[in-house]
């Protein structure tokens, strides 16, 4: 917080040999000269994707009490361990910049940070467990694999370490997918229910269209994104789409065709009212999802202050010793 | 595992160069737990590498969370952890002159000494 933030214009040459360290795809690393709106785009992106992390855990939370074997179980709980983990990465990259965690989950707690719209839907059934692993964290890797290349090193780390833990989540999720969807009827129709409602939310993960995305051009033009919403969309769609025709489960969208020319599958039109509503505060959970996440950190109060009071203690007797 | 931390190397003749951590740790509110620097080494033999970073009331406690965050997917034998504040790191507008590695001196690399011809090992 000691880094200087002025509202006077910044000097031309540093803007220049910024630029310049940029087009050279060079890392920017946390003493280096940046400007003060690329500074405040990182720590947009980055806080938001941290809470992303630890949202997310709520979700999948849910089920674990009612994963439907040990398999499933240990499965379930080793990625939810993995997601606080990735928060605590993308948190401590976020610290570099000049911020501190503590300010940052304030603006979570109070409402005023977003997280990733996903996360304010329900997880109905035990399907929903798999369709997540394998659509959200489908939808990540794509993010994330892009994201390790950003130009900013300690975001671009911890993307890595992120990445290299975060294909089992998506194994696994595919997994519980391809069993219901082999099992009785009514384990498939659960599983494509799963698939109905979570579809749509997915491709909505990867942010407004390229044409109503007010910081797109310039995270490019930076280097913090290295392609758009909508071409990491495309890629999403390309990868999955085969996927479900693999275990015969339908996605819902009639428009879906592919283009043999571009190999891409063209889907339909996607409801950006939804969307809007979501990231305003007003999806199905995101009430409930703050409510647990006060909740936790209200109850978990007693914790950091013992801890607190434990080192204190330490430190006086410590000092006592050498006196 | 990151390749690097950024100004890691630690010049002490730079009193006046820290690293962004440390200036948070001196700005944290008192009732935050301080900021410590994690190092993992991977195997025997190699070096501790910076991995990231975190808060904990104390080292013992640093520890423990480095484990949980950093070594909880194996691959890892050893931990450091090094208060933000005690590092210090050169700055960046050093990284020409300080950094110069002399390539224009000659006599800093083997072939600009001659040896008699047929002499090996040398």
């Amino acid at each position: 917080m000691t880094q200087t933030r002025t509202a006077t214009p910044e000097d031309p040459a540093k803007v220049a040999a910024f630029e310049a360290r940029i087009a050279a795809v060079e890392s920017i690393e946390p003493n280096d000269w940046m400007p003060e709106k690329y500074r405040r785009q990182l720590v947009r992106m980055m806080s938001q994707h941290a809470h992303s992390e630890i949202v997310g855990m709520l979700p999948e939370g849910n089920w674990i009490t009612r994963a439907p074997s040990l398999r499933r179980k240990i499965s379930l709980i080793a990625k939810v361990q993995d997601e606080a983990g990735h928060g605590l990465y993308i948190y401590c990259g976020a610290e570099t910049l000049g911020v501190d965690r503590a300010e940052l989950i304030g603006q979570l707690l109070d409402g005023t940070a977003k997280y990733s719209s996903i996360f304010n839907y329900p997880t109905l059934s035990w399907a929903d467990i798999g369709v997540i692993g394998w659509f959200v964290d489908g939808a990540a890797i794509v993010n994330q694999t892009i994201l390790a290349k950003a130009s900013y090193g300690p975001y671009a780390r911890a993307m890595i370490r992120v990445c290299k833990e975060e294909n089992f989540h998506k194994r696994q999720g595919y997994e519980i997918v391809a069993t219901l969807a082999n099992g009785t009827p009514a384990q498939k129709a659960m599983v494509q229910d799963a698939v109905d409602r979570w579809w749509w939310p997915s491709l909505m993960m990867f942010g407004p269209s390229d044409t109503d995305s007010p910081n797109t051009a310039e995270l490019i033009r930076w280097k913090v994104k290295r392609k758009t919403n909508d071409e990491l969309r495309q890629r999403f769609v390309n990868l999955t789409v085969p996927q479900a025709m693999a275990v015969n489960l339908t996605l819902p969208d009639p428009d879906m065709t592919f283009n043999a020319e571009t190999e891409n599958w063209e889907f339909g039109a996607i409801d950006w009212d939804e969307f809007n509503q979501v990231i305003r505060g007003n999806g199905p959970c995101n009430r409930e999802r703050l409510e647990a996440r006060r909740k936790a950190h209200d109850e978990g109060a007693w914790v950091r202050e013992a801890a607190n009071a434990y080192a204190a203690k330490q430190r006086a007797s410590q000092a006592s010793e050498a006196a | 595992m990151a390749s690097t931390i950024t100004n890691q190397e630690l010049v002490k003749e730079h009193p006046s160069a820290s690293t962004a951590v440390a200036e948070q740790a001196s700005a944290l509110p008192s009732d935050e737990w301080p900021l410590w620097e994690v190092f993992t080494q991977s195997e025997q033999g190699a070096p501790h590498e910076h991995a990231g970073s975190l808060h904990a009331v104390d080292a013992g406690q640093a520890l423990q969370n480095a484990r949980d965050v950093y070594a909880r997917r194996g691959g890892v034998i050893s931990l450091w952890v090094v208060p933000g504040g005690a590092i210090t790191a050169s700055t960046p507008g050093d990284s020409g002159p300080f950094f110069d590695p002399g390539a224009d001196k000659a006599y800093r690399h083997p072939q600009f000494y001659k040896v008699p011809r047929g002499v090996r090992g040398v």
